[in-house]
């Protein structure tokens, strides 16, 4: 049971060069694997493909030995670095998290989500408020995987704790599967159960 | 209050407010920034550490002039012993003031990035030319950088053209709004020794971050940001000697929640700008809260070397 | 030491802000328009039949915009004008609106081939100059208001198509969509629920602003003699009646009318240009 990356590239076009070039990474349920590189190496590009946002050239992605579904829920979900723009600026975030379900009050709770905020529009709650709906409503799709794409980066540390401790104990619960992309050493070293630098380990 | 002569940046009792549509036709002002001090002499670098939402770009956009129109700006801010008014500030802008802004959004989208960082004029051009190459190879940055446009950056390397654009202007006060992030820890490092360079030649750095335990290595003072105001404003060297040297308790749970210090969050959140308390902004979440907290926003106290806004900072 | 305040800046205007300007303004012109179309529609064909006795009156009290040679009170005409003008301005820019919004999103996710086949479209629309367009069109399907409504609204949806379009396709790139399709939501349901909503406003706006438009063109295809019919009181027709008699020092069947539909279009303008100033992000806030 796991997530896995076989010989994956990618290039937008047939005459640029390519971003990702025959990379392979594999993540098993109940893990969480912290991937560094510098920028320019492709990070945010190969979360896209984890994720099926964007369908590799050559290669393929596998989640649980098959292949991501093109329609659908997808087992794998992405959490993005700016939750502001994840988010529909109209739409009241009640609505924000009943995208990916009926809401799970144990989830709610958990990341210490209030009910007054859900009748809220997202321009008045800050970046780390809108960063936890954006945890919560992936975990309620019910994914199996979880791809954060520097989620904590443009968060302070405080909230960086309470959502990385939330989501933690919440993907060990369900068994996922943890990427966690970041260029925090000491974040990585308090997360993770390996670490992937993709200048040396591919 | 007796304004020192070496200081290059002097803000007091700022507030910043913005009026906003309710619901329907009424408007109402969202107080953003309430009471905020800071001070900056060259030769220094001051790192602003806080939450999320807790002003710290609009604290830069309020210094550079470039807030909104529906902005309302109240207090002190001075330049050089000279009050900070539009027209000054736009004076200002570029030449002695540059901002590192959060995002290539800011550079020209249709015109190369070498051009850019280089900056307008023709005099000593090649010797802007020379300084920036040097610049770029010390953040990594490969020679063909310069040839490409703002869209073909990856978010990391932006970071570091953006970075470098203030470097070579030679303005004496740098705003830089989170430098850092999507650097790897070795440029971080580098961009952070560039500033410190700059500031020992006497210019002066307001450094916004989260990577806060990077700026503490760098930085000579730390500002501790709260719901738009300053709670903290200590020595550097505090911070990296652990929380019985801070004066705060919000400094104190920040310092505690960094992954290498514990992870431990602190429980709460910061009040919504529409809602703030009566008395001490940080009183909700503050366990060693009084009544006196609850009823009356405290005044800045000397504590140690350092100022600190708590009846019971110590 | 320095110890002055800093002058609050408040460039805010106080008390009137845009919201409360808006709506006093929609529900003025609002009401203009249903007084303007409940007499138009309500004076009968007998009270503008005039006269001989009656002709070439100037302005007075009892006929306030005078009368033509046939001694028609100009006024009630106008006002019947002005009521034939709104139904025609209205109709053609709604269905202008609707196709611009079908027409961008067709080329904002369709198929490339697709986009630049209404590109070309688009191109060859603007390339002719309106007012000849809406004449062929006019005239081929017999004049009349037909043929005017058919001709206004397929030559007025081009740049809103455009701006739908470039709308779309930024839209469809923010991470919040592509969330939502990896949350399983089909491309029918992300296009009701994210994509329209967010159109709606530029639609409005579109609608109001291609108005005033619509009603110029209806008059002067009126006045060219290739729109409504001349037993017709169309602004059109009354100003193109009132030419024969300028140089005889009747100034009034021009002047007034004209006036007016001046008048009507720049509160349109107004209406139109303080509802995009409400969703501009740079003055929304005002």
């Amino acid at each position: 049971m796991a997530l896995e990356a076989r010989g994956v590239s990618f290039r937008y076009d047939k005459k640029q060069d390519w971003i990702l070039k025959d990379r392979s990474l594999k993540v098993e349920r109940g893990e969480v694997l912290a991937l560094f590189a510098p920028s320019g190496y492709g990070k945010t590009t190969l979360a896209m493909l984890l994720a099926g946002y964007l369908r590799p050239a050559e290669g393929e992605i596998l989640v649980d030995g098959e292949r991501l579904p093109k329609k659908g829920v997808c087992p794998v979900q992405l959490i993005f670095q700016h939750p502001e723009e994840a988010i529909n600026p109209r739409w009241k975030l009640r609505r924000v998290l009943e995208e990916s379900g009926t809401l799970q009050e144990d989830v709610l709770k958990a990341f210490g989500i209030e009910s007054a905020w859900l009748e809220r529009y997202p321009r008045e709650l800050s970046g780390g408020e809108l960063q936890r709906f954006c945890v919560a409503r992936a975990l309620q799709s019910g994914a199996k995987y979880l791809i954060c794409d520097e989620i904590s980066t443009m968060l302070d540390v405080i909230t960086q704790a309470q959502i990385w401790n939330v989501m933690l104990a919440e993907a060990k619960k369900k068994n996922m599967g943890l990427i966690a992309i970041t260029h925090n050493h000491h974040l990585a070293q308090r997360l993770a159960t390996r670490t992937v630098d993709l200048r040396r380990d591919f | 209050m007796e304004q020192k002569k070496d200081t290059l940046l002097e803000i007091h009792d700022l507030s910043v407010s913005f009026r906003m549509y309710d619901q329907g036709l009424e408007q109402k002002d969202l107080r953003v920034i309430s009471d905020l001090r800071l001070s900056i002499a060259p030769g220094e670098i001051v790192a602003v550490a806080g939450s999320s939402g807790s002003g710290k770009s609009l604290l830069a956009s309020a210094i550079l002039g470039i807030l909104p129109e529906n902005a309302t700006v109240r207090g002190h801010l001075h330049y050089k012993g000279e009050e900070l008014t539009r027209e000054h500030q736009e004076y200002l802008r570029g030449r002695e003031i540059a901002l590192v802004p959060q995002s290539v959004a800011f550079l020209d989208p249709l015109m190369k990035v070498g051009k850019q960082v280089d900056g307008p004029g023709k005099k000593d051009f090649s010797s802007k030319e020379e300084k920036r190459k040097s610049l770029f190879k010390r953040l990594e940055l490969p020679e063909k950088t310069a040839q490409l446009y703002p869209f073909q950056l990856s978010g990391g390397m932006a970071r570091r053209v953006l970075v470098s654009t203030a470097l070579l202007c030679e303005a004496e006060l740098i705003i830089a709004d989170e430098p850092t992030p999507g650097m790897s820890l070795e440029q971080a490092l580098e961009a952070l020794k560039m500033f410190r360079e700059l500031a020992n030649e006497g210019k002066a750095v307001l450094l916004i971050t989260h990577d806060i335990d990077l700026a503490f290595e760098f930085a000579d003072k730390v500002a501790v940001f709260y719901a738009g105001t300053t709670v903290e404003t200590a020595p550097a060297a505090d911070f990296l000697k652990g929380p019985e040297a801070l004066r705060h308790p919000y400094s104190k749970a920040l310092w505690r929640a960094l992954p290498q210090n514990g992870f431990e969050p602190m429980e709460g959140f910061q009040p919504y700008a529409g809602n703030l308390p009566e008395g001490c902004l940080f009183a909700p979440r503050c366990p060693y809260k009084t009544r006196e907290c609850e009823e009356k926003v405290p005044p800045v106290q000397e504590v140690r070397g350092g100022e600190v806004r708590c009846y019971h900072g110590a | 030491m320095s110890k002055r305040m800093i002058k609050e800046r408040n460039l805010a205007h106080g008390g009137w802000n845009h919201r409360k300007k808006l709506l006093i303004l929609t529900c003025a012109t609002a009401f203009l328009f249903l007084v303007i179309y409940v007499i138009g529609s309500l004076i009968s064909d007998g009270a503008v039949t005039g006269s001989f006795l009656n002709a070439k009156l100037p302005p007075s009290t009892s006929h306030p915009y005078g009368t033509d040679a046939l001694g028609r009170d100009l006024f009630l005409r106008t006002l019947k004008g002005l009521s034939v003008s709104i139904t025609v301005g209205i109709l053609a820019s709604l269905i202008s609106a609707v196709i611009a919004v079908l027409v961008g999103i067709a080329a904002a996710t369709g198929s490339k081939r697709l986009d630049a086949f209404i590109g070309w479209v688009i191109d060859l629309v603007m390339g002719v100059p309106h007012t000849v367009l809406i004449i062929l069109i006019s005239f081929a399907l017999g004049r009349g208001m037909k043929g005017m409504l058919a001709g206004i609204a397929a030559t007025h949806w081009c740049s809103l198509a455009r701006l739908i379009r470039a709308e779309v396709l930024q839209l469809r790139s923010r991470p919040y969509v592509a969330v939502s399709r990896k949350l399983g939501k089909s491309g029918s349901w992300i296009l009701i629920h994210h994509l329209l909503p967010h159109l709606f406003p530029q639609f409005l706006v579109g609608l109001i602003l291609m108005f005033p438009h619509a009603i110029l063109h209806e008059a002067s295809i009126s006045f060219l003699g290739f729109g409504l019919p001349p037993e017709q009181p169309a602004i059109g027709i009354i100003l193109s009646e009132s030419m024969r008699y300028l140089s005889t020092g009747m100034w009034w069947p021009a002047v007034l009318p004209g006036m007016t539909l001046v008048l009507i279009v720049l509160l349109i303008d107004k209406l139109g240009e303080c509802a995009r100033k409400l969703l501009d992000p740079y003055t929304a806030q005002a």
